[in-house]
């Protein structure tokens, strides 16, 4: 993979609205944001009530998920540009479960709304509609995702990347600062997690440093490049977009998403938490 | 919890100041609010830490931990940057201005 397999400036985006074949989509947790005005031609997608299971926790199943890019007039083969407000954090855990479920043409525009917004370009609250189509999923990668068991085995022996604010990594506080604390988990990290936050992925405008800049950062924190990695946060979208980062421009070849993440493990009876800075 | 709450001057339903450390204010161009500005809270060592989008009145807020923070907000009017010392729970407001 290279830089241009993965994502798309917004300058390309604007020349390509409207494209046969170019679906774009905009992710979200909460959809006002697309409501008050989206890119022309995009349908949005609930990060909450669409990406993931109703009742369960859980992300959505293969037959939700075709339903899902049906009903949002998305054909297998089609080129679908996500994007989002939260620097891209939903547009990346969306770009994860697409890959997931195997659609290939898949990429995140850089910068997300928020260099969109500070460009200045165009916005629409014009309603969108597609016709539905017959989407066919794969079934689930299981290589780019990690659940619990797999976690606390990894611990010691694969590279464990904690994403969140340093606050949170040390256990000071149990959600990002602009959240209010929720106190269902005893706070701090997995052992022998390095913190390397989201953020310093990201320029301040959105888009996603420069290769260099991205190896040197995991190469300081002390990320082993030959082993496995699995990525974690609060609820397993921040650590998306450390995931394209590793997986996807970076080309780490095993890598995983723990989509539980901090919400599950700081929950689980008797698992060993690491509280303060950590070894490094 | 959303990650993307309701930015406004009244705090949600339940939030104990006696507890909750939060920092709050508004960003002004030339005195006026600016809508929709992207406000990003920043540690005492530069590192960041949060980022909301200021509400239609140019409000913000963020539940946060004592400390000294910087507030930077990007916006089309400009970028500026304020720091606010929270020396315990409570709220904690100030202005952020950009040019």
């Amino acid at each position: 993979m290279s830089r241009q397999d993965v994502l798309v400036t917004a300058d390309w985006a604007e020349k390509n609205l409207g494209t046969d074949g170019i679906v774009f989509v905009e992710v979200d947790e909460d959809t006002t944001a697309y409501d008050g005005g989206h890119l022309p031609g995009a349908v949005k997608i609930n990060w909450t009530t669409e990406l993931q299971d109703p009742v369960r926790r859980d992300i959505v199943n293969k037959e939700q998920f075709e339903q899902l890019l049906s009903s949002k007039g998305i054909a297998d083969d089609d080129l679908v540009v996500l994007y989002g407000g939260n620097n891209n954090w939903f547009a990346a855990y969306a770009y994860w479960e697409f890959k997931l479920y195997g659609h290939e043409g898949v990429k995140l525009l850089d910068g997300g709304r928020k260099k969109w917004e500070l460009d200045g370009r165009t916005l629409t609250t014009d309603e969108v509609s597609r016709p539905s189509t017959s989407y066919t999923a794969k079934d689930a990668d299981l290589t780019i995702r990690a659940f619990r068991d797999e976690v606390i085995d990894s611990i010691g022996a694969k590279n464990l990347v904690d994403v969140r604010s340093p606050d949170e990594f040390s256990g000071k506080i149990l959600a990002p600062a602009h959240l209010p604390q929720e106190q269902s988990q005893r706070p701090g990290h997995i052992p022998t997690a390095i913190n390397v936050p989201w953020s310093k992925a990201a320029n301040e405008d959105g888009t996603f440093k420069s290769d260099d800049d991205l190896r040197e950062l995991y190469g300081e924190a002390g990320l082993d490049g030959s082993r496995p990695t699995i990525a974690y946060c609060r609820i397993g979208e921040r650590s998306s977009h450390t995931w394209v980062v590793l997986r996807e421009l970076l080309g780490h070849s095993d890598v995983k998403n723990y989509d539980g993440s901090w919400t599950e493990y700081g929950s689980l009876i008797g698992v060993p938490i690491e509280l303060g800075t950590g070894a490094r | 919890m959303c990650a993307a709450p309701d930015q406004s001057v009244t705090l949600p339903a339940g939030t104990d100041l006696t507890k909750e450390t939060v920092l709050a204010g508004r960003v002004l161009a030339s005195g006026s609010p600016v809508a929709g500005a992207f406000v990003r809270l920043l540690d005492g060592t530069g590192e960041f830490t949060a980022e909301v989008v200021a509400s239609a009145s140019g409000d913000f807020r963020f539940f946060a931990a004592p400390g000294t923070w910087t507030l930077r907000a990007l916006s089309r009017s400009g970028n500026g940057e304020a720091v606010l010392t929270a020396d315990g729970p409570g709220l904690h407001t100030t202005e952020l201005a950009v040019a």
